[in-house]
């Protein structure tokens, strides 16, 4: 062994217990001091106990493998996923898509109710990461109070659905339209701003918007919410007396399940379709580099404010559906947490990248689920989660592909 | 033709308190070469700024082909044929050469004529077509300043505006450019107003040149005697 490598290897071994010691004075405090003001230490040192295990068996395993202890191991794994990737490539993209319609199209027939409703969650989380997509990951504008174009999105959908017994498929173009007018109310005069300013203006009408709902009694009726909402109706083709068509209200979750995965369908591919437009192309030269996007001959301005709306007007009919599957809403849906939680799955998916936002969504709601076997250390537990994703893959999960997309490489 | 193509008179402007340009007046004609030479902050950046409205002219006229583009935004600009190449070149390092070339033709909508630029830009720059599909940021510095003129031309200039397009490049690639520079003022007759501090190389290309200190136009004269003045030599020259 070379000196260089064995400083490196005790560099690394004083960092694991360096890393274990901090990790136990954090743990401490939260399990050892109780309510009566009893300090113990058995119980974190059982937790404790575990988890160093747990990462002792992860260092022995990294360890053994940087100083090629495990090069026999490399050679057959290489080339599994060297054939893997072949096959995977081999097969052509239909195929793949079919393949993946048909399981999102089948996912009720062989699940519980439980996982319906996870899934159904992560849809609507795809279709405001998607929006917020357009807005942070192509323009490159920080909006940390993405949550309230949902917000409005939902009002406006319970509103039009007690006061004017609106049907829910009317109401999706309203509310994506009322959304997209919020978009602008807020962008017109904050646009001008750059960067921090922004986030924090951003953060500011976020707020505002919840407390306006919370206090405009009369006509949100605050805090206690509205209830009433009607679920989306279809009409059926009946043969009961000759051929007439019988209006049904889909109140049950598969139904559900099935208009929020076209929601999220029809979202996926118009954000596509941005993406890949000429409009879409002028928002990402915006936010490489916003004066030399000016002096090229783009409206910065005009096309800031567009994107502002279109991403709006996705949380808006994000929002549509989330009243109508809860049939209730009420101010506190609508918190500065979600929209924080928003923006997590569109960082930690990856910016700009439509592929990587699905995963993210899918990761944050579904993680917190997965370790509910914690209980009490869930929270914990997603958070470094959390922190292992971002440190092994700081770009996003799949990152945004940059090339061979557009222009004349669709030749 | 017999006015001047772009024309500034008496142009002042300010950052915050600060007076950046204290009154400039310069005439460029169609098809000439212009150079503005001047020492670190003697206000060659502001005043290219300036015609872009990029930075707002706090009294004084920039007028382009006799009309006054102060009232216009930045972006109403590249349409008119008034383009600039900015300093640094700030091209968008994560969109490809050819997605950067394109946004130089942002405003366009003649797909064909569009291509055939294109194919006009990668003859002149054939680097450029070999990394098209490169991201515009992985570029060396010199195929970074090939990769803004050429977004530049894309807009089809009748005047090109240049700022310190010999910016951190050896001087090979210097030369490189300088030549393409006056292929491009030869072949499309278009106007070049061109920022250095390379004062030599600059003088060489250009027809005629406008020294700035402070702010404020000290010298005007053709780049041949300018080159030949004593004292432009000693200041600029390093004689």
């Amino acid at each position: 062994m070379t000196p260089v490598s064995r400083t490196d290897s005790a560099r690394s071994w004083l960092m694991f217990g360096l890393g274990l010691c901090w990790l136990f004075v954090l743990l401490w405090p939260l399990l050892g001091i109780g309510a009566d003001g009893v300090l113990s230490f058995a119980e974190t040192f059982a937790v404790w106990g575990r988890i160093a295990a747990a990462a002792l068996v992860c260092m022995v395993v990294w360890r053994l493998r940087r100083s090629g202890s495990l090069g026999f191991l490399d050679a057959p794994a290489g080339s599994l996923r060297d054939g893997m990737a072949r096959v995977a490539a081999g097969v052509p993209r239909p195929v793949w898509l079919i393949a993946l319609a048909a399981l999102a199209l089948s996912f009720p027939l062989y699940t519980e109710r439980y996982a319906q409703d996870v899934a159904v969650l992560v849809l609507v989380y795809v279709c405001l990461g998607l929006g917020l997509n357009v807005v942070v990951g192509l323009c490159g504008l920080l909006d940390l109070g993405y949550i309230a174009f949902y917000g409005v999105g939902a009002y406006t959908y319970a509103l039009l659905s007690i006061h004017y017994d609106l049907s829910f498929w009317l109401s999706l173009p309203i509310a994506a339209c009322l959304a997209a007018v919020a978009g602008c109310i807020i962008g017109y005069p904050t646009l001008r701003m750059r960067g921090d300013y922004l986030a924090i203006v951003t953060l500011g009408f976020g707020e505002i918007v919840r407390i306006l709902l919370n206090n405009w009694m009369s006509l949100t009726n605050g805090p206690n919410g509205l209830l009433g909402i009607k679920s989306p109706g279809i009409y059926l083709p009946s043969l009961a007396d000759g051929f007439s068509f019988e209006h049904l209200y889909m109140r049950k979750l598969e139904y559900l399940y099935y208009v929020i995965l076209v929601l999220a369908v029809f979202t996926v591919i118009a954000v596509r379709r941005l993406n890949f437009s000429r409009i879409g192309r002028a928002w990402e030269a915006i936010r490489e580099d916003e004066t030399a996007a000016e002096v090229m001959g783009v409206n910065t301005f005009l096309l800031k404010l567009l994107a502002y709306a279109s991403g709006a007007a996705f949380g808006g009919l994000a929002g549509v559906f989330f009243a109508a599957r809860m049939r209730f809403v009420s101010p506190e849906s609508f918190s500065f947490m979600e929209s924080v939680m928003v923006l997590a799955m569109v960082v930690l998916g990856g910016m700009g990248s439509i592929p990587g936002i699905i995963l993210g969504a899918l990761a944050l709601i579904a993680l917190p689920e997965a370790f509910r076997g914690f209980e009490l250390y869930r929270m914990l537990a997603f958070g470094g989660a959390m922190t292992v994703m971002m440190l092994i893959r700081p770009a996003g999960l799949i990152p945004a592909k940059r090339m061979g997309k557009r222009g004349e490489e669709a030749e | 033709m017999s006015g001047p193509i772009l024309e500034l008179v008496n142009v002042t402007a300010h950052y915050g308190r600060i007076q950046a340009l204290k009154g400039i007046s310069l005439r460029a004609m169609p098809g000439e070469i212009v150079t503005i030479i001047g020492a670190n902050g003697a206000g060659k950046s502001s005043t290219l700024m300036t015609i872009c409205n990029v930075l707002r002219a706090s009294s004084g006229d920039v007028r382009f082909e006799g009309r006054s583009v102060l009232p216009l935004s930045p972006d109403r600009l590249p349409p008119m044929g008034l383009c600039q190449v900015p300093e640094g070149r700030r091209i968008f390092p994560r969109l490809t050469v050819s997605e950067n070339l394109d946004m130089g033709a942002f405003f366009r909508k003649d797909h064909e004529a569009i291509r055939r630029d294109k194919d006009m830009v990668y003859d002149l720059f054939p680097v450029l077509k070999e990394r098209r599909r490169q991201p515009g940021g992985t570029l060396s510095g010199g195929e970074q300043q090939m990769l803004a003129i050429g977004r530049a031309l894309m807009s089809r200039p009748k005047a090109l505006l240049l700022d310190e397009p010999s910016l951190g490049l050896a001087p090979l690639i210097v030369k490189q450019i300088f030549a393409i520079i006056k292929r491009i003022n030869e072949e499309n007759r278009t106007t070049i107003l061109l920022v250095e501090q390379n004062a030599n190389l600059a003088l060489q290309l250009a027809t005629r040149g406008y020294v700035l200190e402070t702010g404020k136009v000290v010298l005007e004269d053709d780049a041949r005697a300018l080159l030949g003045n004593p004292e432009i030599r000693k200041a600029y020259l390093g004689e």
